[in-house]
């Protein structure tokens, strides 16, 4: 049967598994007051800095884990984590390139991250965070001529400690949810963005997260501020070893985007899925969310998720500013074991704001997809449009794929659209490509490539491709 | 070029029960010659293009398929495109996404790989299509479409054709093209498959009607009644079928 081709299609490996072999600096297990006040000095934090950790911390404590998602997983044991592992360093910090450890280079140079400046890649600054800190942040002398401010969180809330003040937990407070006000608390590093007014960011920027460590959980944060009539594109990309236990990520992303500011943020999301019994693997608690605070703003989410054990991740737009808008374009592929229950939020509280939500998902194997999104129009937004398209692609018979979409119109001259369809790879597309000579492996990536093609012209360029072979390898074995 | 042996296939149903449709088929096609079969609904034609093809939903019990001198019956389907088989789908598939022109140069490249022959480039390939899609009277818009997504009945019809004209197959089975189509489209098609007549190739035309057989003359016309060819004959026994019907010849059926 073409389901056995389809199994062969699936078994590549992953790629991105190794463990750097790198002394650390990790702090003991477990999680108190006290390993938040080491964090914060480890880090010379200001005072704000600290208060506003342990105002999280304490409202973290009266939380309980949010059970709602269509996810199964065992209790996570949150004093069997490290909260903090930093490469050791001779100084405090490297000062340059020159002076990070040629391990870490050389494990960037594997996943294929250029660090070296001389070695650019189409023009992409990156942002490098190794387990809890950030190693290395490139081009920073060319987007300063700009006016562009790109540095690790940590940097930001030693030079910029105004506009943390002025935006940190703005988008997502510490009191969103459990995985937020967790994040609020132990977060350790992570990239922070700032575009000038009227500036075009002349390069993408682009954060590499890669956790290490064993029993490290890696919470990041990252900020990005687009000032008026500003651009700004950037690319979020992740992995991690494989490793018989599972690991937590938990990260804090926020997007403010002032008057007909727009932000492109985009990411592909590769961490360790586990093995095909579900073994390992990272557990990704994400909570993303922009807001369109200005007039004519935009903030378009563009989001491949291939990796993680399990992913429970929302990326949303609160479209204040009138004529507001936001996007999002997801695939989300799970194969084996792999659970994911995604979507997105988009809040219409601004006159004539505008949504956009197209959602592929993917399933094989056992794995188990969800799309769960709200469309909200506030009784302000007054002709707010929204066009939902959700579409589901089987590749075995014991794999499932779920939708929760939620509409909630409070004003009469809102428009909200929801298209949805679910279809089952088809035998007759496979022998059709089949009978024009193509194997049933490029039969497969075709189609479904096909099938995420709308997604895909969202990514900038390079990444797009990227992101086609990603999908070929975490398709490896798939149908049954 | 072609022949099939004994051919035994069978199907199973929502049931699960077999049910046999190809019960002993013998059928020979030699190069260069344009063969038609006909036969009443559920005669097993279309089972018999789809089984040619290596469609993996019928068992074959027994009998050969010789492309060439070569059994093909083991074969995977891309294996037997390899080998130089074409089918013209009788329902073509769509497949949304993907770019005609991306799929026409995918499939063309892939067999000249198989063939130990170089890929074609950019430019060749789009200078190739451009004549091949004008003899078929295709609008060059087609290529930047998806594959068959939203096209009329004709117009995948001809996608069908062009496809065929691009892949040059050996043997080219067409599994009743002519269904749905107007008669502009109808000679467009028959010139787009005459075009390809040549001594080094055979073409099985799968059909219902006579229509067809007046722009593709053949050479020989098969029955097919029931999983068999109970007759064969010139291009006059097509024009006897369309006056008669089939209805004369059923009780012939060896069982």
């Amino acid at each position: 049967m073409a389901n056995q081709y389809l199994k062969e299609v699936v078994n590549k490996h992953y790629e991105y598994g190794f463990v750097t072999a790198i002394e650390t600096d990790s702090m003991a297990l477990g999680l108190s007051e006290q390993v938040i006040r080491d964090i914060s000095k480890r880090k010379n934090e200001p005072p704000f800095m600290l208060e506003w950790r342990l105002r999280a911390y304490h409202y973290w404590l009266t939380l309980k884990t949010p059970r709602w998602a269509h996810v199964n997983y065992p209790d996570i044991d949150y004093q069997n984590i490290s909260y903090f592992s930093a490469p050791k360093v001779k100084k405090d910090a490297p000062k340059s390139l020159e002076e990070v450890d040629p391990k870490l280079l050389e494990t960037y140079k594997k996943l294929g991250i250029p660090l070296h400046e001389q070695s650019r890649l189409a023009g992409v600054a990156v942002d490098a965070v190794f387990d809890s800190v950030s190693v290395a942040t490139t081009f920073k002398a060319t987007l300063a001529e700009a006016g562009v401010i790109f540095c690790s969180f940590s940097e930001a809330v030693q030079q910029y400690p105004d506009l943390i003040k002025q935006y940190l937990g703005t988008v997502v407070p510490y009191r969103d949810n459990f995985f937020a006000a967790l994040n609020s608390a132990v977060f350790s590093d992570g990239s922070f963005v700032y575009i000038p007014k009227g500036v075009r960011c002349p390069m993408e920027l682009s954060t590499y997260f890669r956790i290490n460590a064993a029993n490290t959980g890696q919470f990041e944060r990252t900020l990005i501020i687009a000032d008026d009539s500003s651009y700004v594109s950037y690319l979020e990309g992740c992995s991690a070893p494989m490793r018989d236990e599972n690991q937590l990520h938990a990260a804090v992303v926020e997007l403010v985007a002032l008057d007909q500011a727009q932000i492109k943020y985009s990411t592909v999301q590769n961490w360790y899925p586990g093995d095909e019994e579900g073994r390992g693997g990272i557990f990704n608690f994400v909570t993303k969310r922009g807001a369109c605070r200005g007039k004519y703003s935009k903030i378009s989410w563009t989001q491949i998720e291939t990796g993680s054990a399990i992913t429970w991740k929302y990326p949303s737009v609160i479209l204040q500013g009138d004529h507001s808008c936001g996007e999002f374009y997801s695939v989300a592929l799970t194969n084996h074991r792999q659970q994911a229950d995604t979507g997105t939020k988009m809040i219409h509280i601004g006159k004539h704001t505008k949504s956009t939500i197209i959602s592929k998902g993917i399933s094989a194997g056992f794995g188990q997809n969800t799309y769960r999104g709200l469309v909200r129009a506030l009784p302000t937004a007054t002709h707010a449009r929204n066009y939902t398209q959700c579409d589901s692609l089987l590749l075995s018979s014991t794999c499932g794929a779920h939708t929760f979409p939620t509409i909630d119109a409070k004003n009469p001259t809102a428009q909200i659209e929801h298209e949805a369809s679910t279809s089952k790879i088809g035998e007759d597309q496979l022998f059709y490509c089949r009978q024009r000579g193509l194997s049933a492996e490029d039969a497969v990536s075709m189609i479904v490539n096909g099938f995420c093609k709308q997604v895909f012209n969202e990514l900038p360029m390079e990444f797009a491709v990227e992101a086609q072979k990603l999908l070929e390898v975490s398709l490896e074995g798939s149908v049954g | 070029m072609l022949t099939i042996n004994q051919l035994h296939a069978s199907i199973q149903d929502e049931k699960q029960q077999t049910k046999e449709i190809l019960r002993g088929l013998q059928l020979s096609v030699n190069p260069g010659e344009v063969h038609a079969i006909m036969g009443p609904n559920g005669s097993g034609k279309s089972t018999l293009a789809n089984v040619l093809a290596g469609k993996e939903d019928y068992h074959v019990s027994s009998g050969d398929i010789l492309l060439a001198g070569k059994n093909i019956l083991n074969l995977a389907p891309e294996e037997r495109a390899a080998e130089g088989l074409f089918l013209a789908f009788q329902y073509p598939v769509e497949i949304p996404g993907v770019n005609n022109m991306y799929f026409l140069k995918a499939a063309v490249n892939s067999l000249r790989k198989w063939r130990g022959l170089p890929p074609l480039d950019a430019i060749d390939f789009l200078a190739l299509v451009k004549a091949k899609m004008k003899e078929v009277g295709m609008d060059e818009k087609f290529l930047h479409r998806a594959v068959n997504e939203g096209f009329s009945g004709g117009e995948k019809k001809r996608n069908e054709i062009l496809q065929m004209l691009m892949l040059e197959p050996r043997v080219a089975i067409l599994d009743e093209t002519d269904s749905g189509l107007d008669i502009d489209a109808l000679q467009m098609v028959a010139k787009g498959v005459n075009s390809l007549r040549s001594p080094e190739r055979s073409i099985i035309v799968v059909t219902h009607y006579q229509r067809l057989l007046s722009y593709i003359i053949p050479d020989v016309v098969h029955v097919m009644v029931k999983g068999q060819i109970i007759k064969s004959g010139g291009k006059e026994l097509a024009l006897e079928l369309e006056e008669k019907g089939y209805g004369w010849l059923e009780n012939q059926v060896i069982t």
